[in-house]
C-alpha cells in the first residue's frame, strides 16, 4: 500500500528560479534564503520519496483565461518547463506518474470533488521552483529530479478561488486516494505558494510576518483552525497574492493526524522577508 | 442579488474576480500572446498594429501603450497576465510591481528589503496607511509639488 510519508510547504517565488538560474545563489541578498533550504536538501536525500504530489498553481501558463480549471491533476507521463515569456527555466523535464495520478483523479472524483484531467501541460515556476529549492540545481539534460511529479494545479488566479476548508478537506481525499494504491510507495504531498505577498497596485508590497507567522503555528499544531480562515483574512493581512496560501491546506489535509492518527513531527521551519516581492515560508513536516 | 464582494473595501487592491475578468478578457488574452517569441517580436516593432488587430476597447490599448499597470487592472487586466507584457519589455516582477506604487525601483526594494509595506493602515480603505488613495503616489514622487 502507498503511505503519505511526510509534507512539504515552501513558497515558489519566480524570482528565486532566476536568482538560481543566474549563480546569485551567493549574493548577500539571496544568501540567507539559500541557507534556509540547506538543511532540505539533505532532508530530500536521507527521506527520498518515491512519487511527490506537488500541489501548486499555474500563473497564466498553462491556463489562460479561455479554461480555469479549480483543482487540475497532471496526469501526463511527462512536463515540460514552460516558457513564462522569459524562455523556460534550464532545469530537466518532469518526470510524471500516471497510474498513481489516474487512480488518485478516480478516488478523489467518487469522493465528490470534481478534478479536471489534464493529459498535456507545461509547467511554470510554481512547479519547478519548489523542486529547485529541495532538490538543489539539476543540469536540464544531464540531471534529473529525483522521483516522479504528480502536477495538482489549484486555481488561485481568478476569484472565488476554493475556500482554505475546501482545500483542507481535498487534502483528506487525497490521503485516502493515495492509501488505496496497492503497490508499495512512499509519497511526499508538498503545498506551495505564498506567504504573504501582493504584486498589484498601491498596496503592492505588503509584507506580514506576524500573520504568517501564526498561520505557520496553526498549521503545525492546529490545522482546523487554519483551514478556517476565511478568504478576506488572506487578502486583508497577507495581501492578494497570500491567498496562494489556501494550497497549503491541501498537503496538511492530507497527513495522518487529520484522520486521528498521532501528531506530525516538525523536521523544519524556516522564513525569510524578502524573497523580491513575497514573503518566503517553508515547513517539512513527517508522519510518525 | 448582488454577489457577495467583501473585498471591496480592501485599499489600493482589485481583486481579479469573474467580472473583473469577463471585463479583461482579450486585454489579458492579448497579453497571453505575448508568450510567443514571434509575436513578442511583432508587438516591439509596431504595437499600435498588433493592438489593432485584438477586439479591445480603446481605453485598453491606451493602458497598455502608457504601461499604467493600475490603469490595466481597473479595465479587467490581471498581474499575471500584465507580467507578459513586462517580461517583453525586459522588466521584472519587482520592478512590474514597484511601477504601480508610484515609488522609484530603489525606494521600492529598499521597502522591500526592510521588511516589505506594514499592513497598518492598509487593511480598510479610510484608515491611513501608505497605500490609501490620499497617499498617492508613494515616495520621492509624492512630495514633489507639496
Amino acid at each position: 500500500m502507498a503511505k503519505i510519508t511526510a509534507s512539504v510547504f515552501t513558497s515558489h517565488v519566480p524570482a528565486i528560479g532566476a536568482a538560481l538560474d543566474l549563480g546569485k545563489t551567493q549574493e548577500d541578498y539571496w544568501k540567507p534564503l539559500f541557507a534556509g533550504y540547506d538543511f532540505s536538501k539533505q532532508w530530500m536525500k536521507d527521506n527520498k520519496p518515491d512519487v511527490i504530489f506537488l500541489v501548486y498553481n499555474d500563473h497564466a501558463t498553462a491556463f489562460s483565461l479561455e479554461m480555469i480549471p479549480t483543482f487540475a491533476i497532471g496526469t501526463a507521463a511527462q512536463f515540460q518547463p514552460a516558457d513564462e515569456g522569459w524562455g523556460p527555466r534550464p532545469v530537466p523535464v518532469v518526470q510524471g506518474h500516471s497510474d498513481l495520478a489516474a487512480h488518485i483523479a478516480q478516488s478523489v472524483i467518487q469522493q465528490d470533488f470534481d478534478l479536471t484531467i489534464v493529459n498535456k501541460m507545461d509547467v511554470d515556476h510554481g512547479l519547478t521552483v519548489p523542486l529547485s529549492l529541495m532538490c538543489g540545481q539539476q543540469d536540464p539534460k544531464t540531471g534529473a529530479w529525483p522521483c516522479p511529479v504528480i502536477p495538482f494545479a489549484v486555481n488561485v488566479v481568478q476569484y472565488p478561488v476554493p475556500s482554505g476548508r475546501r482545500c483542507y478537506n481535498l487534502g483528506q481525499a487525497i490521503r485516502k486516494a493515495v492509501e488505496s494504491y496497492d503497490e508499495d510507495i512512499n509519497v511526499h504531498i508538498w503545498g506551495t505558494g505564498g506567504m504573504s505577498h501582493q504584486l498589484q497596485g498601491p498596496r503592492a508590497g505588503l509584507i506580514n510576518k506576524e500573520f504568517d507567522n501564526a498561520f505557520l503555528d496553526k498549521l503545525i499544531n492546529d490545522p482546523e483552525a487554519a483551514a478556517s480562515i476565511p478568504h478576506i483574512d488572506y487578502v486583508r493581512e497577507a495581501g492578494s497574492e497570500g491567498i496562494e496560501l489556501v494550497m497549503w491546506l491541501i498537503a496538511r489535509g492530507a497527513m495522518a493526524d487529520v484522520a486521528g492518527g498521532k501528531p506530525p513531527k516538525l523536521a523544519h521551519r524556516f522564513y525569510h522577508v524578502p524573497a523580491s516581492n513575497t514573503a518566503v515560508g517553508h515547513l517539512i513536516l513527517e508522519n510518525t | 442579488m448582488p454577489l457577495d464582494k467583501p473585498y471591496l473595501d480592501v485599499p489600493g487592491t482589485t481583486i481579479f474576480d469573474a467580472e473583473q475578468s469577463r471585463k479583461g478578457y482579450l486585454l489579458n488574452q492579448f497579453c497571453m500572446s505575448l508568450m510567443k517569441a514571434g509575436n513578442r517580436e511583432r508587438f516591439k516593432a509596431n504595437e499600435r498594429a498588433y493592438l489593432d488587430e485584438w477586439a479591445m476597447t480603446e481605453e485598453q490599448k491606451q493602458a497598455v501603450l502608457a504601461r499604467d499597470l493600475n490603469w490595466c487592472i481597473r479595465l479587467g487586466g490581471n498581474i499575471y497576465f500584465l507580467a507578459k507584457i513586462g517580461a517583453t519589455d525586459g522588466k521584472s516582477f519587482q520592478q512590474m510591481a514597484g511601477s504601480m506604487t508610484g515609488m522609484t525601483e530603489e525606494e521600492y526594494r529598499n521597502m522591500m528589503i526592510s521588511g516589505g509595506r506594514s499592513a497598518n493602515g492598509n487593511r480598510v480603505i479610510g484608515e491611513d496607511g501608505d497605500a490609501q488613495a490620499h497617499r498617492q503616489p508613494q515616495g520621492v514622487a509624492g512630495k514633489k509639488g507639496n
